[in-house]
């Protein structure tokens, strides 16, 4: 029998700096992975770290990692040229049929679009397989916009808006929090749009009252939660709300067959 | 098949066993309970048949036997894990019906929910249950409302009574140390209770909307967040991990789980400063509503077996059972 615990080592092939404390590492991975699944970076001596994948390539996974506390702190102290141990992925991640033939809208706040980056990803290059793919991504401010490079690929094939909750003076871009741009989003038929948002818990609370107020039924809402883990497993218990384990159920839940969780 | 066997054939039988079995039983540590001048019940490893409790329920469950309190995962060294090996003697462990039917509940987590557990499933291959008899009630427990009180899955029942050991024995694995043991076959069945002191009736028509019920403000204000609800329970399985670096040689270690208590802080906390349920309130009700319902809405029958141990432990004698009594009693 498999032991999963074991973490396997994983080369960072290449990594990419956003900010100060949030880079991509690109891993070597090639087994099957779907995009909001996770995996624990599983340091020796330090811990493990449940991490998204952001990004799927040939024989790699990105994931994007802001360094906040122990393990990822390690992670950005060691990376260069090194192999990271992880185990994974896990979850249910998105599943990209439900969008196909849809209008899509993706709102995301902060490192929350590292989860659906793999999805809008796959709708730049794929833009005909929606009616229409935009995207809303939240940012405190300019120095903490991630994924620069790819909002350029984005901002050609899709409809973008990249806003920033404040802004020094002269600023260029857009400012105010992903949910002012939800009521003037154009949208031609509510019940074929289906939106997926994920980001700090009040955000997705804010946004998502502020997509039913649009006429968006409930089960054409997605949302990722984040819980402690520490096995990924459904064993430890720790991400457990109700009868509903994040790490096997999720982390992607459908806001109608979701919304009833309570911590 | 049913036996009689006097008392020194029995030692015998026993030493027999020893040889090939680790045997796990509740065992009395006099004086080494959590008040001065108060016992505690616990279990370990025995090598005689009077070291077992045979008379009161013991404090905590057989749990630890299959899931240790801080169990190895690896090894590390800098480059290298090593998972340390499976014991290689089976394991004979001695409980009660209820606890007999919280080994299903473990089960089910540890070899259901998702993948099954490397280190739960080798040693649960290894581990025969000897059931013991309750011939009285205990003060907690409420196992006959919980429908635990009987257990037909025992590989052997055992009872220690007068000058001789009484053994059913339904183990193919096990009958040769007993047909070898020169007792005399005859009818035996296990000793059970059909009433209990404490009687619950669970509530039938929880749903999301008990979560605001006042009952858990109620109750959970004078919880302390202990844990020990959790740590007694034979059916809680959560752990947390840990790793630890040994202090002559910081390259060296292990990743070990330990057991985690939903009630105590940092359970749920997460990077950031968040935590999901802050209040010794919610804690309650987390636990509780997994106990009678969410497991249950999950797998099909409930989590907790009845066997009392938290409202024993509690040192603030809150009662897991008026809870229950009083949210049936309002669904009436
Ligand atoms: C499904 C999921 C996906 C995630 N995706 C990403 C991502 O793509 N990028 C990113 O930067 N962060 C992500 N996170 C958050 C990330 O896991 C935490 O920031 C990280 O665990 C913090 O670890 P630390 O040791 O550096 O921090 P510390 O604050 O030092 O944490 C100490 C300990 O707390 C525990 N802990 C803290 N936060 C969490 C958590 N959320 N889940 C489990 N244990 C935790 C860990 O056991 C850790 O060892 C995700 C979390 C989840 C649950
Ligand atoms: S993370 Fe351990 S049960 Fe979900």
């Amino acid at each position: 029998m498999k032991n999963e615990y074991i973490p396997f080592p994983s080369q960072v092939r290449e990594i990419i700096r956003h900010t100060d404390i949030e880079y991509t590492f690109r891993m070597s991975f090639s087994g099957s992975v779907k995009p909001g699944q996770f995996f624990e970076v599983s340091i020796p001596k330090y811990g493990e770290a449940p991490i998204s994948v952001s990004g799927i390539g040939a024989g790699t996974v990105d994931l994007t990692i802001r360094r906040v506390g122990k393990v990822t702190a390690q992670i950005f102290e060691r990376y260069e040229g090194s192999v990271l141990p992880m185990r994974g992925p896990y979850g249910n991640g998105f599943d990209i049929e439900n969008y196909k033939g849809k209008e899509l809208v993706v709102i995301a706040g902060g490192t929350g679009l590292s989860p659906v980056k793999g999805v809008v990803d796959y709708f730049c290059e794929h833009p005909e397989e929606a009616v229409s793919t935009t995207l809303i991504a939240g940012f405190k401010s300019p120095q903490d916009i991630l994924f620069r490079q790819d909002f350029e690929r984005w901002e050609s094939a899709l409809q973008v808006i990249k806003t920033v909750d404040s802004a020094p003076e002269g600023y260029r871009g857009l400012t105010g929090m992903v949910t002012k741009y939800i009521p003037d989003l154009p949208i031609v038929d509510v019940s074929n749009t289906d939106f997926i948002t994920v980001g700090p818990p009040a955000m997705i609370r804010f946004t998502i009252m502020e997509i039913l107020k649009r006429g968006v039924p409930e089960q054409n809402i997605w949302i990722s939660h984040e819980r402690k883990m520490c096995c990924g497993l459904g064993k430890c218990g720790h991400c457990k709300m109700n009868d509903t384990y994040v790490c096997l159920d999720g982390p992607v839940f459908n806001y109608a067959e979701s919304k009833h969780l309570i911590d | 098949m049913g036996y009689q066997i006097p008392r020194q054939k029995a030692d015998r039988l026993f030493a027999r066993l020893k040889q090939n079995y680790t045997i796990y039983a509740p065992k009395l540590f006099a004086g080494d309970g959590c008040f001065s001048d108060t016992d505690i019940i616990r279990y370990g490893k025995i090598t005689d048949l009077d070291e077992i409790e045979w008379n009161r329920r013991s404090d905590y469950s057989f749990k630890e036997a299959l899931l240790a309190i801080n169990e190895v995962l690896f090894y590390f060294t800098e480059g290298e894990t090593t998972v340390p090996p499976c014991p290689e003697k089976k394991l004979l462990i001695f409980l009660r019906s209820c606890d007999l039917h919280a080994v299903k509940r473990l089960d089910t987590i540890y070899l259901k929910n998702g993948a099954e557990d490397f280190y739960y499933s080798r040693l649960r291959e290894k581990a025969r249950f000897v059931l013991m008899g309750c011939w009285e009630t205990c003060d907690t427990g409420f196992c006959a409302s919980m429908d635990t009180n009987r257990s037909e899955q025992y590989d052997l029942y055992l009872k220690l009574s007068g000058s001789s050991l009484w053994a059913d024995c339904k183990s193919e694995e096990l009958q040769p140390y007993f047909a070898e043991a020169e007792g005399t076959v005859c009818d035996v069945q296990p000793d059970s209770v059909t009433e209990n002191k404490e009687k619950v009736t669970l509530p039938r028509k929880l749903s999301v909307e008990s979560f605001q019920n006042p009952i858990w403000e109620s109750y959970g204000s004078r919880c302390i967040g202990c844990g020990r609800c959790n740590f007694v329970c034979p059916t809680c399985t959560c752990f947390t991990m840990q790793d630890i670096l040994y202090r002559d040689n910081a390259n060296v270690g292990e990743r070990r789980r330990v057991w985690a208590s939903c009630q105590v802080d940092g359970y749920t906390d997460i990077a950031g400063g968040n935590s999901f349920r802050k209040k010794q309130s919610e804690r309650l009700r987390f636990r509780v509503m997994h106990k009678i319902y969410d497991f249950e809405k999950r797998f099909g029958f409930p989590m907790c077996v009845g066997c009392g141990r938290c409202d024993a432990i509690c040192p603030e004698y809150i009662s897991y059972t008026n809870i229950i009594n009083q949210l049936a009693k309002e669904e009436t």
